[in-house]
């Protein structure tokens, strides 16, 4: 027997600050915070100054990098927002992860310096901080998640790109709907001010170059820095929900058949009413943009990369938060979230109001 | 009622050799696999030697990238699998898979040239090949579209435990009747310069560089921290109803998982071992069995001072008053597998049920005497019908797996 799925809180932070009002400000369109210089050609739409000591002790802040520092930050303030603080020791996790930040400059120290094979084993032998290994591992940001605050059920991390994000909501939505978690805590973080992230991306040549223009208008990634967190519950068991999730879908395959995927995940959607937002998470990686607006058949409402910028792992919970806080602030009754990866998978997410 | 969970296939790849036969032969025999690196240079290095599973491929100066390794060892291990169970691609289930974060590797950093990332930025751009190789999601995604495997793959890590995450992931998928059959697999190959002197900078791997085949010593009063090692495991598994309906011999069972997030340390378990006898003690209930059902456990075991004291003292503490089950680390023959060692430890258990003969701990020539377990020296015979897979991750992800016989 399946139980409705309640989103109870949400915990964002981005480029536009922290939190349900400055994000709920967002929905109805807004000039993006951007950083046009620091990574030009491409720009960025970058970490917001947050208070990440208020949250964080200073021993736990020091195992840290802002990757974690920031997945950490928005995981409590999604505790905090569906008040769960007294039931952390009961509550699952499941984090969507790319990796944690490189030490860039003793990088550009060993490129630099064009040393042998022993010689830059030296460099880093010599040169790496212990600590940076764990703020390094992918499964680090859910055991700081655990360790600051106090999340002691289940802990999974999924990698995988934008599709895990996707995968991580469905298997949260899906355990708490078969009563096999009680509460489940799933979202990540991810942060566009590393160059080593945007060397991964300027491999497959999917990074936008130049001044921002709105998703539609172009043919490539513009990054941004944020953490995004939801709690899930059963409805029945939810004190104040903020929208039912009525349905995921995932699905991944080769591109060429993507709009199939496409099409078949938007058919076994729950038929949408009149006035469904819709909520694009897509890239803006030419092909699958294009595949993604071609299957829905109309124009979203709303492009998350277009205020949040895009987030890699966490950008289809990050949709599917701006759809909990469209539903939450009275803007729509029903909202569809669609995602499509850059390279490989598709999502969908139904929600309506309580 | 939750189904049973059968087990059709097992597949293996460890510096033992490939195979899960092989690797039983050798595991019965106590036959050590660590031996000194040679695929790249390890001047100045705590740690020398590993668990390696070198691979064609592998030319000086530019192995193969953990990804691609990854890959390969999971195609070989899956593929096993997959014809004992007398099934071929494509498969009509996930791939549930623990794998470890990959990155751009020096060799590849450094073959554009550039001195400085933007530099770097510009050189790189357009190389396909690299990214693909690269991403996270890239070498799962490779190996479901090669075994056309169904849906997103799922690619978890949760560092040490990953492979037993998967086998959990696998597990629940089957239970809530999103699929018949699943493939649950590990692979690692991290064993990268730098990854090595990153748990060399830890201090969490064993320098007993010139014997390497002593330096894995679970459960040895001279341990002195884990040694690296390449693997990959791969287990068939299926609603039981569904294995029998097709004809297909069942192999044992997987009876239950447990996992418990450790809130205490990134890199230590809590004090009083709370977090580990909550995992365990999750899985035993999972899988409806009393402690008195456990025949065997197969030990995280990792040779590290904190891990193996911590290990047998919540084995002890679950246990109660009677006397824990043999307990052995085949860490002490295969290395520290990671993000694998969760599948291969599991794919064991199901051996050693099958042959009903347990795998030892070897290099117990001054076993801890305070641990007060019994590390199984050396093989021998032993009638059980159900054993405990431990995993505990950096980071706190602890997972517990219990196996059944058929």
């Amino acid at each position: 027997m399946l139980s409705p799925v309640a989103i109870t809180g949400i915990g964002l932070a981005s480029s536009h600050g922290e939190g349900r009002a400055a994000h709920a400000a967002l929905l109805g369109g807004v000039a993006p915070v951007l950083d046009a210089t620091s990574f030009a050609p491409y720009p960025i739409h970058p970490l917001a100054a947050l208070p990440f000591d208020k949250a964080i002790p200073r021993r736990e802040m020091r195992q840290m990098e802002n990757w974690q520092r920031l997945g950490v930050y928005a995981a409590g303030l999604a505790i905090d927002d569906a008040g769960l603080r007294e039931r952390v020791a009961e509550m699952d996790l499941i984090v969507a992860a790319g990796g944690g930040e490189r030490d860039w400059k003793l990088d550009e120290q060993i490129l630099a310096a064009q040393p042998d094979e022993i010689q830059r084993h030296r460099m880093l032998l010599d040169g790496l901080r212990p600590t940076l290994f764990l703020a390094q591992l992918s499964n680090l940001l859910a055991g700081s998640i655990s360790i600051v605050h106090n999340v002691a059920g289940s802990s999974r991390t999924l990698l995988g790109e934008e599709i895990c994000g996707a995968e991580a909501l469905r298997i949260a939505a899906a355990r708490i709907a078969t009563g096999t978690s009680p509460l489940c805590l799933v979202g990540g973080a991810f942060v566009a001010e590393r160059p080593e992230v945007l060397l991964l991306f300027a491999l497959g040549d999917v990074l936008h170059r130049g001044p921002w223009v709105p998703l539609p208008e172009r043919q490539g990634i513009v990054f941004g820095s944020a953490g995004a967190f939801l709690t899930l519950e059963a409805a029945q068991a939810a004190r104040a929900p903020l929208a039912i999730l009525r349905h995921v879908g995932t699905d991944q395959g080769r591109p060429e058949t993507r709009p199939a995927r496409l099409a078949a995940l938007l058919a076994a959607t729950p038929e949408r009413q009149p006035g469904c937002m819709v909520i694009s998470t897509a890239s803006g990686a030419a092909q699958a943009t294009a595949d993604e607006l071609a299957a829905l058949g109309v124009t979203p409402d709303l492009f998350s990369a277009d205020i949040l910028g895009h987030l890699v792992e966490p950008t289809f919970p990050a949709g599917v938060a701006l759809a909990a806080l469209a539903i939450a602030q009275g803007r729509a009754k029903q909202v569809l979230v669609t995602g499509t990866g850059q390279w490989r998978g598709e999502a969908v997410a139904l929600l309506e109001a309580p | 009622m939750n189904p049973r969970i059968a087990v059709t296939g097992i597949g293996m790849v460890t510096a033992l050799g490939f195979g899960a036969e092989a690797n039983w032969a050798a595991l019965v025999a106590g036959r050590s696999g660590i031996a000194r690196i040679t695929r790249f240079d390890t001047t100045g290095m705590r740690a020398t030697m590993a668990g390696c599973v070198d691979l064609p491929g592998d030319e000086p100066g530019f192995p193969l990238s953990v990804s691609v390794r990854c890959e390969r060892l999971g195609e070989a291990a899956i593929a096993e699998a997959l014809a004992q169970a007398g099934l071929t691609a494509p498969f009509d289930g996930p791939l549930c898979i623990g794998m470890p974060p990959v990155e751009v590797e020096w060799p590849q950093r450094r073959s554009f040239g550039a001195t400085t990332y933007p530099g770097l930025l510009e050189a790189a751009t357009g190389q396909a090949a690299l990214y693909e190789e690269f991403l996270f999601g890239g070498a799962s995604t490779r190996l479901a579209e090669r075994f056309g495997t169904r849906g997103v793959p799922q690619t978890v890590t949760t560092a040490c435990a990953s492979g037993a995450s998967a086998i959990q992931l696998a597990l629940e998928a089957i239970r809530r009747g999103e699929t018949k059959m699943a493939i649950a697999a590990g692979s690692e190959a991290s064993l990268q310069p730098e990854t090595l002197i990153r748990f060399g900078l830890l201090q969490a791997l064993s320098t007993r560089n010139d014997t390497p085949q002593t330096a894995s010593r679970p459960f040895a009063l001279s341990r002195d921290g884990f040694v690296m090692a390449d693997g990959a495991g791969a287990l068939i598994l299926e609603d039981e109803a569904h294995a029998r309906a097709r004809g297909a011999n069942i192999l044992g069972y997987v009876l239950g998982a447990g996992e418990a997030a450790d809130t205490f340390h990134r890199t230590r378990s809590a004090p009083d071992g709370s977090a580990i006898i909550r995992c365990m003690q999750r899985a035993m209930d999972d899988a409806g069995l009393a402690a008195s059902e456990i025949g065997y456990v197969n030990a995280h075991g990792t040779s590290t001072p904190e891990n193996d004291k911590m290990e047998a003292m919540a084995i002890r503490a679950l246990f109660g008053d009677a006397p824990p089950p043999p307990v052995s680390s085949t860490k002490s023959m295969i290395g520290h597998t990671l993000s694998a060692a969760g599948a291969i430890e599991a794919a064991i258990c199901l051996l050693a049920l099958r042959n009903q003969m347990l795998p030892p701990t070897i290099n117990q020539e001054d076993v801890d005497p305070d641990l007060g377990v019994d590390t199984v020296p050396v093989a021998r015979p032993h009638a059980f019908r159900a054993a405990l897979s431990n995993s505990f991750g950096f980071g706190g992800q602890n997972v517990a797996v219990v196996l059944g016989a058929a």
